[in-house]
């Protein structure tokens, strides 16, 4: 059982001031394995915070980060798993899911983990996964007047991957599921 | 039976003079006693204790042997010799201490021998004379209370007949360090035998009274004592003297601890026998070392409940004492445990009114600063902090006393100017911290009128640390500032970290500049109101002050402010009709503001961050159907893209938001997006991959 926290867009503090208390009590060090960040941070005190839950720490640059360096896209196996990293804006139309899946074909990946929608998207697609884990704080988007904090949180056992996302809705922490099973490569 | 001897005749030989026996060559030169050997120092201090340990040890072997074979006659020999070496003036407090414990250690022995020999039929009575018969007086008086501790625990005697006799005869002891261990000893000796109440030893005629009667004056004698060490000697021993008496002053303090474990004594009590009479010996003896120890002892030492009821006459004594006295360290810790003891239980809040402890402190505070117009301003500003303090957890509810702490404070520091000292600096962030702990609310906190006055006091450094405690303390909170006003008031407080300062140009830290300037951004974040029309005046207030900040402020606190705005918008969408009437605010005004503004960004410059904010705009002018407005700042976006914009890199980042934005506007008509696109389509050709 691996833990994969996938989390992005906090956009603190040009939008948002913090993480919700509820999400920052439940984010503690120790319990996750890896963490995958689709970018907008946007400062280095957030990328001290995520590296102080899990050192094994992947960021992507998004477009108001303030670290230039982070690279516009990444890649890295978990387990039986290949997973992508991209913040999302370059990839157009913004959201497209047939983009999205030529990016995924492109990065060669099982996984793909895209932002910049600030909205949380779970799908499968021709063999593979795209996961938009949203925005952590619920911060302003130009795509969408509805957003409610949320991240993601995969669980990699095996071939299967069971992908929780955690939203913040009126005040309240909902958790919804949904699995994904791989099969072999018959390469 | 050789055990009684007449009591006529005295039994003990002349007891030798101290001598100094020493082991080293030196031995053989005659030995004389002269105050520069007493002054040649710690070398020679060492060798005497030494010495003095030796003689101990020595009559203390004989006089186990002694107790081993049931002679009283030896054992009383050797104990009276033993202690003479307690004789000596040779030894500093600290020092005379390790004798002292040694000597201590023995006479346990002695007591319990002397309580087997009473089971042996020796009378007690007659004890307490025979040992009456030793040669010096100081031997003679720690066998007494030896033997008056056994004399006690037969209760042939009445306690306090006992305690009477001991405490008045050792009077025979003037020498202040001999003096002051010999009534320790007593004091320890009697402490389980007093005749409290509840105590095996309280009888009909014996009660608490005689047993606080006992204390109290062993005390005062003790004190007397302790107070004459500061006169003897010459004047340039006077340090020397002073950490000597700091040596000793637990043991005065002492009886004022036993006093407070006496379970007989209740507030009655204290309030008319105790305290009274601690407190006479306190002023009268007039000096600052006592004073100062002693009042400090009296805060420490009795229960929180007794200092409220006996306030006035606790704070009534201060202005009695030497004006050398730190009264300014007593009143504070008085305060500290008053206010922690209020924190305890709200059930003991009511007993603070009823005593009116706030007047009483506020005035007696008031006074000792008008008395001492020389102290430095971190002892006022500690005074108020503590009394601020005392205030907020006393009545929490009661602003304007906390407002009146804060101007008495702002007063004292009006005459004094700006402030220098470090320490007082720290201080003054202690004071105004509190208010902010205490109310977990800027919001309650702005409302203390001279809170921004003591503010001013800050220098630059200071006041931003300050200003960062209240950001702090907003973000931990969740605190919203949902009012022009107090957003306008708070910025004041804030103006050290958002604006320069006027005079000198300040070096700064980049990285601390980043943190201040990120946390200010966070800060605007928390500026909100669910209502509109409040909304865009707390918009401009924050505008207004961002554009005081200056080119390096202005890319950290535009962002923020322009997404606030868009938030706004939004709500302005979502209202049936608009709020603001027919005139002034509408999606289209604060496009206006949003373009001027962020135009400001270009002069820093900061193209690539004025691009981000023009698409975002574009996209929320697409989204309340401005068409025109969505175009301009598609305009401007490309002008920034095709002029400002030339590192390789960033244009990749800069086409690939311009087109995402532009597919996803409606607004548009055909021609206008022809345009775009057009435009858009050109510069992408120079690019292969995308």
């Amino acid at each position: 059982m691996v833990l994969v926290l996938a989390i992005g867009d906090l956009h603190i503090p040009h939008r948002a001031a913090d993480l919700p208390p509820k999400f920052k009590s439940m984010l503690v060090p120790g319990k996750i394995q890896h963490i995958i960040c689709t970018g907008n941070l946007c400062i280095k005190e957030v990328h001290d915070y995520l590296k102080s839950l899990c050192p094994d720490l992947h960021i992507t640059r998004g477009e108001y980060d303030e670290d230039a360096r982070y690279p516009e896209t990444k890649t890295l196996t978990i387990g039986q798993f290949k997973l992508g990293i991209c913040h999302g804006h370059q990839v157009i139309p913004w959201g497209d899911l047939d983009s999205l899946a030529m990016l995924q074909r492109q990065l060669d990946v099982d996984i793909l983990v895209t932002g910049h929608t600030h909205q949380f998207k779970a799908y499968k697609h021709e063999g593979g996964v795209v996961i938009n884990p949203g925005s952590a704080t619920g911060a302003y988007s130009s795509f969408t007047y509805d957003v409610n904090p949320s991240f993601v949180l995969m669980d990699i056992d095996g071939l299967r991957v069971v992908v929780y996302v955690y939203e913040l809705i009126d005040g309240e922490v909902k958790v919804d599921k949904i699995d994904f099973k791989k099969t072999a490569n018959p390469r | 039976d050789e055990q009684f001897e007449s009591p006529s005749k005295p039994k003990f030989p002349i007891l030798l003079p101290h001598r100094l026996r020493v082991t080293t060559e030196a031995s053989c030169r005659p030995v004389k006693y002269t105050t520069q050997m007493i002054a040649d120092g710690v070398e020679d201090e060492e060798k005497w204790l030494a010495a003095g340990i030796a003689g101990l040890q020595q009559n203390a072997f004989y006089m186990h042997r002694a107790l081993d074979t049931n002679n009283l006659r030896d054992a009383l020999k050797f104990s009276a010799q033993m202690l003479s070496e307690l004789r000596t003036s040779k030894l500093s407090p600290h020092k005379y201490y390790e004798l002292y414990m040694r000597a201590f250690d023995e006479l346990r022995k002695l007591e319990i021998f002397f309580k087997e020999e009473t089971r042996r039929g020796c009378s007690i009575v007659e004890l307490y004379e025979l040992v009456q018969h030793a040669g010096n007086i100081l031997p003679r008086l720690y066998l007494l209370c030896t033997v008056g501790s056994v004399y006690i625990r037969s209760k042939e005697a009445p306690a306090k007949d006992v305690l009477k006799d001991l405490v008045e005869m050792c009077r025979g002891i003037q020498h202040p360090v001999r003096g002051l261990f010999l009534r320790s000893y007593l004091s320890q000796i009697s402490r389980d035998k007093l005749p409290d109440i509840g105590s095996e030893y309280e009888g009909d005629a014996d009660t608490v009274v005689d047993a606080v009667e006992f204390v109290l004056q062993n005390f005062t004698e003790m004190n007397k004592l302790w107070v004459r060490m500061q006169h003897q000697g010459p004047a340039r021993e006077k340090q020397r003297r002073e950490k000597e008496r700091n040596e000793l002053r637990d043991l005065v303090g002492k009886n004022l601890h036993v006093l407070s474990q006496v379970e007989g004594i209740d507030l009655d009590m204290y309030r008319d026998t105790v305290l009274p009479r601690v407190l006479e010996q306190i002023v009268n003896c007039k000096d600052e070392i006592a004073q100062f120890y002693l009042m400090d002892c009296i805060i420490q030492v009795f229960p929180d409940e007794y200092h409220l009821q006996t306030l006035e006459v606790l704070l009534g004594a201060c202005p009695q004492l030497q004006p050398s006295v730190d009264i300014k360290t007593v009143l504070s810790r008085l305060m500290e445990r008053l206010s922690n003891y209020a924190a305890s239980s709200s059930e003991v809040l009511p007993e603070f009114l009823q005593v009116e402890a706030f007047s009483r402190l506020n005035n007696a505070i008031g006074k000792v600063i008008e008395a001492q117009p020389d102290m430095p301003i971190f002892g006022a500003v500690t005074l108020y902090s503590s009394l601020l303090t005392f205030t907020l957890h006393v009545h929490p509810d009661r602003l304007d006393y906390a407002d009146q702490v804060l101007g008495s404070c702002f007063k004292k520091l009006q005459s004094v100017g700006k402030v220098e000292d470090n320490k007082a600096t720290k201080q003054i962030v202690a004071l105004l911290s509190a208010p902010l702990e205490k109310y977990n609310d800027i919001v309650t906190a702005l409302k203390l009128s001279n809170y921004p006055c003591v503010m001013e006091y800050l220098d630059t450094e200071t006041s931003k640390i300050m200003a960062t405690v209240i950001i702090q303390s907003i973000m931990k909170n969740s605190t919203r500032i949902s009012s022009a006003d107090k957003v306008e008031a708070l910025f004041e407080l804030m103006k050290g970290l958002m604006k320069d300062s006027e005079g000198t140009a300040e070096e700064v830290d980049e990285d601390d500049f980043k943190e201040e300037q990120n946390s200010v951004a966070r800060l605007i974040q928390m500026l909100i109101n669910d209502d509109p029309e409040e909304m865009f005046k707390i918009m401009c207030v924050v505008r207004k002050q961002i554009m005081t900040g200056g080119p390096k402020r202005l890319p950290y606190t535009i962002p923020p402010f322009v997404f606030s705005s868009l938030k706004l918008v939004r709500q302005l969408q979502g209202q049936d009709e608009n709020p603001f009437g027919d005139e002034a605010t509408t999606p289209k005004t604060i496009f206006q503001l949003l373009n001027q503004t962020i135009e400001v960004l270009l002069t820093i410059p900061a193209p690539e961050l004025a691009l981000r904010l023009y698409l975002q705009c574009a996209e929320a002018a697409n989204d309340t159907d401005l068409e025109p407005v969505a175009y301009d700042f598609f305009t401007q976006a490309y002008i920034l893209y095709e002029e400002e914009i030339s590192d390789s890199k960033a244009q990749v980042t800069a086409l690939h938001l311009i087109i995402g934005t532009l597919q996803r506007m409606h607004v548009f008509g055909v021609e206008n997006r022809d345009t775009l696109t057009h435009k858009a389509t050109g510069v992408m050709s120079l690019y292969s991959e995308i």
